[in-house]
């Protein structure tokens, strides 16, 4: 049974192999002239200003929030999706139902705004 | 796989909870289409829904209709308390408009969590399997854990609110294990066929694996219900959630979490009755000395209740330790009757407390008896049923849930009981003799008394003391009630 | 060999929530979480359970976790600068021990006979367990699969009432 998973876990070996591979030999191999300016944090060419660990706002936890309550409704649909045809009218009412449920609670928070940047 | 064969659906049962999370979602849409400051209408509306659901809740009386492949029942048990439950949300919601304007926080949000709030625990009280009982849980809880932080603007409501959700999910994770642990044992999670492996197989105290998943599950209904020692949440969420909400909380979900409790203890876990009804005495005991003993100390009125509120929890566990009908009966009662004495009580504290949560203090409530004579007799009714007076309602509910445990044998469990009882008349009449015998402090502007308060103060009078003259026909719902179990 | 690498992986989730307590800096101990997430995946594997294990990987090392760190970056916490509290530590060995042993009694003990559901390994192997898990939350618990979407409902609400700045 577990050996249909052992290309999920040769991709997994590999790819970490890889990683650590590439990194060990870039700093073994590659050479290193030190400076101030080349050691300073990568900012895509400006100039690095205060620490990069700044307070976040709280606008992306609100919908970090949202966005797992929504993973979670999705997570439901695949058993539903496997089982589309034997469950047939029945299921897609039931789904329906639990879909136009969490619908509600979608406009409301569009409506009022929540996932506008204020 | 064969086709599957799709469950015979029978509506009946829940169509209240149906009713009401309709009307609680149209009430949400409504409350960000429709541009108004007021939120008075919503109000309304929920609670000629409210009004509503009960009668179609009371029509269905005597009746016992098992539904969703037997995940959930309508049954004369279910229905005493979800009429509680909706007569709790009913006087919640005529108190909450005032209070909230007057705290700046109406938001319509309100009245749409009221409602979900008495969804999840009709669930509790009609749920035969524990994955109903356990999400109408959660649906009760993750509203009430909103509720209680609504006032955004107050820090104390803000406390009550994390308090309430970070221990409120710890206890959650209790209950879960619990619950899986008795799946271990039984194989299932339908109540009725837990009751009969357990019995086939005799599964006693000697199975491990089924005395852990009850203690587990006892574990986590005691902290929802606020029993010595899980209380520790109870007077500060108490205290920070907004009054009316504070009225709510303390008699619907203590009654959902009784309904629950009651219902799988005795059809789940009758062969472990031995066990619990001895673990209850002991938690019995506790909640009433230390809820008691601690309120003698407080001044915050919200306080006081709140230690109140844990002690009249450590009643109804002396009925629950006796497990026998007078005493399972005498909860119903009890739990009734706390609903009207205490959100009455609630309501004479909003009319007295003044914006921004202040003025709840025992002194504040010098002279009312003088300035507003009505308000303090109804205070004064409400005080002698909370601390078992006759003839009011708090004295007949205790009276059945002593009798219980006396017919049980417990007799030092009751004669504690009332020991207890005489000791809470201390911080009651402390109260009435502020409101009587003191002068008062200073001259209070008096906010003026609205229609739906007074309503509010006139139907939970009226219910405090009907029950307490004329108990009769109620203990013999509640009677009718047990009979099922 | 399937011992073997249950031994390997239980090995790596012990030590990833070890780390998960120990590491000084939030996000490292975040990061540890997720390792654990991810050992707990391979159990669900192992145990013929894969839709659990993509839920796992999805929902919690996922999303849950986006979550976690978005809290540790929203608290701006520094890298912990408390002295070690003792009695709190020996009080929570003293928990853990408790519970371990707990556990190992709950089940060197009930080894009796336990009634078992419909389902067992070989009938989930034949069927599959996804379209097991879809079949009964079709059926024996179709009412908790609809409470779950006004459970979810109500977390929008909360979460909106709680965290929006101006409602």
């Amino acid at each position: 049974m577990l050996g249909a998973y052992l290309p999920i876990l040769l991709l997994v070996i590999v790819a970490i192999a890889f990683g650590l591979v590439s990194l060990t030999f870039s700093s073994l191999i590659g050479p290193k002239k030190k400076s101030a300016l080349k050691l300073s944090p990568y900012e895509s060419g400006c100039e690095p200003v205060g620490t990069a660990r700044d307070r976040f706002s709280i606008k992306f936890y609100l919908i970090a929030m949202l966005f797992i309550l929504f993973d979670i409704e999705a997570v439901f649909l695949y058993p539903w999706a496997i089982l589309y045809k034997k469950l047939g009218v029945f299921g897609l009412v039931e789904m329906g139902l639990f879909i136009v449920i969490l619908f509600v609670g979608y406009i409301y928070v569009w409506k009022k705004g929540a996932l506008e940047w204020e | 796989m064969d086709m599957i064969t799709i469950p015979a659906v029978n509506l009946t049962p829940i169509l209240p909870e149906i009713i009401l999370s309709v009307l609680a979602m149209a009430l949400l849409l409504i409350n960000v289409f429709v541009q108004s400051s007021k939120k008075t209408y919503l109000s309304y509306i929920s609670f000629i829904g409210v009004v509503g659901t009960a009668v179609l809740v009371g029509s269905g009386w005597g009746t016992h209709i098992e539904s969703f492949s037997g995940a959930v029942v309508q049954d004369n048990f279910a229905t005493f308390f979800k009429m509680i439950f909706l007569l709790a949300a009913g006087l919640a919601i005529l108190i909450a408009d005032q209070y909230m304007e007057r705290e700046d926080c109406n938001h319509g949000e309100l009245y749409p969590l009221i409602l979900f709030t008495v969804v999840g625990m009709m669930l509790m009280a009609a749920g035969t399997d524990l994955m109903t009982i356990f999400l109408g849980l959660e649906v009760m809880s993750v509203s009430l854990y909103v509720l209680a932080g609504f006032n955004r603007a107050n820090t104390k409501s803000n406390e009550a609110g994390l308090k309430y959700f970070l221990l409120g999910a710890f206890s959650t994770g209790f209950l879960l294990y619990g619950m899986a642990l008795t799946y271990g044992a039984t194989g299932s999670t339908r109540i009725s066929v837990i009751a009969t492996q357990a019995g086939q197989m005799g599964m006693s105290s000697g199975n491990i694996l089924f005395l852990a998943g009850m203690l587990l599950i006892l574990t986590g209904f005691c902290f929802k219900i606020a029993v010595v020692p899980f209380h520790m949440w109870t007077p500060d969420v108490y205290e920070g959630a907004p009054t009316p909400m504070t009225a709510f909380m303390s008699a619907g979900p203590k009654a959902a979490g009784f309904a629950a409790a009651l219902r799988l203890l005795l059809i789940a876990f009758p062969t472990l009755q031995a066990d619990w009804s001895q673990l209850l005495w002991v938690l019995a005991v506790l909640t009433m000395t230390v809820g008691n003993i601690t309120a003698l100390r407080q001044d915050n009125i919200k306080r006081i209740l709140a230690y109140s509120s844990i002690a009249h929890a450590g009643y109804a566990l002396v009925g629950m330790a006796a497990g026998n009908s007078t005493g399972t009966a005498g909860i119903l009662f009890y739990m009734l009757s706390y609903t009207f004495m205490n959100i009455g009580a609630f309501a004479v504290i909003i009319l007295v407390g003044k914006k921004g949560e202040s003025n709840g203090n025992v002194q504040d409530f010098a002279g009312l008896g003088f300035k507003h004579p009505m308000l303090a007799v109804a205070m004064t009714i409400f005080l002698f049923s909370l601390s078992g007076m006759p003839p009011t309602a708090g004295f007949i509910g205790k009276f059945y849930l002593f009798s219980g445990a006396i017919q049980k044998g417990y007799i030092w469990l009751a004669v504690i009981g009332v020991l207890n009882s005489a000791a809470s008349v201390y911080y009651y009449l402390r109260v009435m003799v502020y409101m009587y015998m003191k002068d008062p402090t200073e001259d209070f502007a008096w906010t003026k008394v609205s229609a739906p308060i007074a309503l509010c103060l006139v139907l939970s009078v009226a219910g405090t003391m009907v029950l307490g003259i004329v108990p009769s026909i109620i203990l013999q719902y509640a009677q009718e009630a047990i009979k099922l179990i | 060999m399937e011992t073997l690498f249950f031994a390997i992986i239980t090995l790596v989730a012990v030590v990833s929530a070890i780390l998960v307590i120990t590491c000084k800096n939030p996000i490292n101990s975040a990061l540890s979480l997720i390792l654990t997430f991810f050992c707990l995946a391979t159990y669900y594997v192992m145990l013929d359970a894969p839709f659990m294990a993509a839920v796992q990987v999805m929902v919690y090392a996922g999303a849950i976790m986006v979550l976690i760190v978005f809290v540790i970056m929203l608290l701006n916490v520094r890298v912990d600068a408390h002295k070690k509290q003792t009695h709190k530590v020996a009080l929570g060995c003293i928990i853990g021990l408790f519970t371990l042993i707990n556990t190992a009694f709950l089940i060197f003990k009930s080894r009796a006979a336990m009634p078992m559901g419909p389902y067992n390994g070989s009938i989930i192997k034949q069927i599959g367990h996804t379209e097991l898990i879809g079949k009964e939350m079709f059926t024996t618990f179709l009412l908790p699969f609809e409470i779950t979407s006004i459970l979810l409902l109500v977390a929008i609400i909360g979460a909106v009432i709680l965290a929006k700045k101006k409602i």
